[in-house]
């Protein structure tokens, strides 16, 4: 049963979840996905995977972005308005914030 | 010791070496041998001495050292060096290194007898060189003059190397001038140029926005945040049975309740409190006014003998009205800020959908009702017991009930072809006091000729044909075919304020009829009135006699219904579009003229003219159509062809009351009024009654 709800669990959460954002739609749609996709691709190294998003959300929408992935911590920061995404993914929460 | 021996020796032999003496001592770096040829001397001299001294013993001075013979015989070497015998010989030194005093070897032994300075110079020192520079620059000078001139004659021969000889000249001149820098033939000169001065500007850019953004996430929280998301979506999932939920719903979601919410919150405020809202920002917008409209007196008015003006307050106007004509002006006589607005067109060719708007003074930007129609509206009256009943007439001939307090756009009762509408444009509705079974009930006037009473019975509207106008008389019912009656197209009318029964009616002819409610065949009176048609009809407030009558024909005519002829005729120049009573004054009225003039009259103060005469609009294209008093405050208002309804104040000289008489109490009210007016007409009808005599 429980092996069953782990894969349930790992299968039904596979998606986005976005907890608070500060950003214009589109921004925030291509953002999560390339999240997505670098966190898919560097599934085990959450480091290299925020180094990703890192480079590439500087490189998108210009510079002095923030990345923190993580599985159990808290934040308390602070941000340029229309500059944060904040979402659960699978069962890792990451936290994207532009501070110029 | 030496020297004593020395000195004694010399002594001993001193007869024969007298000269001796003398001799050696200067004498330092002498040898022995030199010595001896001294003593040789000596001895020579000696043997000339000798003689002389032979007969002498030898002279010993008391203090002379007494020495042994082996001694006297002992030689003695003298030495003569040339060391200073003033030089010292012992000179100590302190020397820090050694910490003591250190005796000098070396001391200078050179001692100076004599100096003198030189005045040569070695040739290839410094101090000889410039002497040599100088020199040789004055006979430079000397030599430059004659090449300069050799130059300029050979400069028409030989240009080429002349110059060059010149630049060398000039050039080795030049090295030479510039070691030439004295304080003697040397100026020198400097100066600066006018430095711009250095403004400092500085300014800071504005940061980018910030915000604050606090989290925690734990294992837990992700989960939870997860079920009840999933759980949300299996709601939505099975209410609308959509495609699998991808994160482009989930946003569009989001989006959607977010608008809702919005939306929602404002309509959740109650119409109320948002209309009082408008009415406070429509006050501090139009506060000046406001403030005219209460307490403005024109103070001016004391210096203008008779003449008042009137001061513009609000305007008001409707954007989808704008086009229509005012054809309509009514005050509530319950409320007394609140005014109806009946909009429609009086050009025959442009007939298009009418409105019903009701304004406050509170809220002049917006009207508080809004009724549209299908036609244009002609007239309108609010009933005086229930002012929620409006009764409108139309261009198209019908006549409408509407019911305030319904919110519908649509009256609760209209006429139809069936039910009597008239034929022609109603030109008049007046409200009448309820019938004896309390049913409300007006009255209707139109072109087709025909007084018409409407009465509401049980929602429903029923009429009577009170009276029909014709042209030459009432028509009598039971003429003979051969004779079509011609109707008269019946313009205004108005209905006696005392007496009940009793009402005028203004035709297009230009012909005004008194007619009686009780008598539906016949005419109380008839007065040829004006030559074009009436326009408007009105009894005095206070004078049981007295009315007036406006009409396009330019004139203004005051009648005393006794009498056929009328009492006070005012040409105004242009059209009078309508005319109306002060409900304060007996004597005052007011009338509007298509060239956007407002007069106003008072007989009690002159008779002739108008103590007011204003042009109200903008523009002169603007015809006044409508005028009505408010019942109870000073301000008028006046509805034009473009739609506008204006409202003015009427200052203070145009509402005189009568001057008291010191001592004399006067009584205020409509006996007052009817006084003064029965006063003004009883000056006339002196004349007239003679005239009819």
């Amino acid at each position: 049963m429980d092996k069953k709800d782990e894969a349930d669990y790992k299968r039904t959460h596979s998606f986005a979840l976005v907890r608070g954002s500060d950003m214009p739609d589109e921004m925030r749609a291509e953002t999560i996905e390339m999240c997505v996709t670098a966190l898919e691709k560097f599934a085990s190294d959450n480091e290299k995977a925020a180094k990703m998003i890192k480079e590439t959300m500087d490189k998108t929408f210009g510079s002095l972005w923030n990345v923190v992935i993580g599985e159990s911590f808290g934040l308390d920061i602070t941000h340029d308005v229309k500059g944060l995404l904040y979402f659960y993914f699978c069962t890792v929460a990451i936290c994207i914030w532009k501070c110029s | 010791m030496p020297q004593k021996a020395t000195s004694q020796k010399s002594k001993q032999v001193s007869p024969k070496v007298a000269s001796q003496s003398i001799k050696t001592a200067p004498l330092k770096a002498v040898k022995p041998a030199v010595k001896k040829k001294d003593d040789e001397n000596a001895t020579d001299m000696g043997d000339v001495a000798d003689e002389w001294m032979q007969g002498k013993t030898l002279l010993k001075p008391p203090d002379q050292l007494q020495l042994s013979e082996a001694e006297l015989k002992e030689e003695l070497t003298r030495v003569l060096t040339a060391n200073n015998p003033h030089a010292p010989q012992n000179i100590v030194r302190y020397s820090f290194k050694e910490r003591c005093y250190k005796p000098i070897s070396n001391v200078d032994q050179l001692a100076i007898h004599f100096s003198l300075d030189g005045n040569m110079l070695h040739k290839d020192s410094d101090e000889a060189r410039r002497q040599k520079a100088r020199t040789s620059i004055a006979e430079e000078y000397v030599a430059d003059s004659t090449a300069v001139d050799g130059s300029e004659d050979g400069r028409k021969e030989n240009l080429g190397p002349d110059e060059e000889k010149e630049s060398e000249d000039k050039g080795s001149r030049g090295k030479k001038e510039q070691k030439l820098t004295n304080q003697f033939n040397f100026s020198e000169r400097a100066s600066q140029t006018h430095n711009n001065p250095l403004r400092e500007k500085a300014s800071q850019t504005e940061p980018p926005p910030r915000a604050n953004f606090s989290a925690t996430t734990n294992q837990w929280e992700i989960y939870d945040y997860y079920i009840v998301e999933l759980q949300k979506q299996e709601r939505t999932k099975e209410k609308q049975k959509a495609p699998p939920v991808k994160k482009e719903d989930e946003k569009s979601k989001k989006k959607q309740s977010t608008t809702e919410s919005q939306s929602d919150d404002i309509t959740k405020v109650s119409p109320k409190v948002v209309q009082i809202l408008e009415r406070m920002v429509n006050q501090n917008r139009f506060d000046d006014i406001a403030q005219d409209f209460k307490y403005f007196e024109d103070a001016s008015d004391e210096f203008r003998e008779q003449e008042g003006t009137l001061l513009p307050l609000w305007k008001f106007q409707y954007e989808k009205a704008k086009k229509l004509a005012v054809t309509a002006l009514c005050w509530s006589q319950v409320y007394k800020d609140l005014f109806a607005v009946g909009h429609g067109s009086y050009d025959f060719t442009k007939q298009g959908h009418g409105m019903l708007l009701f304004y406050s003074l509170k809220n002049s930007t917006y009207p508080e009702f809004i009724f549209k129609t299908d036609s244009g509206i002609m007239c309108l009256d609010i009933h005086v017991g229930h002012p929620h009943l409006v009764a409108v007439g139309f261009y198209d001939g019908s006549v409408a009930v509407y019911n305030m307090k319904e919110m519908g756009s649509q009256p609760i009762h209209k006429s139809t072809a069936m039910t009597g509408k008239h034929t022609d444009p109603v030109w008049q509705v007046k409200w009448q006091k309820d019938d004896m079974d309390n049913h409300p009930n007006f009255f209707s006037v139109s072109s087709d000729g025909r007084v018409t009473s409407w009465t509401l019975v049980k929602n429903e509207l029923m009429y009577m044909d009170v009276i029909k106008l014709s042209v030459d008389g009432v028509a009598l019912e039971g003429q003979g075919d051969d004779q079509l009656p011609t109707m008269a197209c019946g313009t205004s009318f108005d209905f006696h304020k005392q007496i009940d029964y009793l009402y005028i009616v203004g035709t297009a002819e230009g012909k005004i009829h008194k007619c009686s409610k009780a008598y539906s065949s016949q005419f109380l009176e008839t007065y040829n009135a004006h030559n074009m048609a009436v326009d408007a009809v009105r009894w005095n407030h206070f004078h049981p006699k007295v009315f007036i009558s406006c009409s396009a024909d330019w004139t203004v005519k005051i009648w005393d219904q006794t009498i056929n002829t009328p009492m006070f005729t005012f040409d105004l120049n242009a059209p009078v579009g309508d005319v109306a009573w002060a409900p304060y004054s007996s004597t005052v009225f007011a009338a509007v003229t298509t060239d956007g003039k407002v007069h106003v009259f008072d007989l009690n103060v002159n008779k002739y003219k108008a103590i007011c005469e204003q042009l109200v609009v903008a523009k002169k294209k603007n015809k006044l159509t409508h005028v009505e008093f408010n019942p109870v405050h000073p301000i008028i208002i006046v509805g034009d062809d473009r739609g506008y309804v204006t409202c003015l104040k009427v200052s203070p000289n145009l509402r005189k009351m009568p001057k008291e008489k010191k001592g004399q109490d006067v009584p205020k009210g409509p006996e007052v009024e009817v006084a003064k007016m029965e006063k003004i007409l009883s000056l006339l009808r002196e004349p007239t009654s003679a005239v009819k005599k």
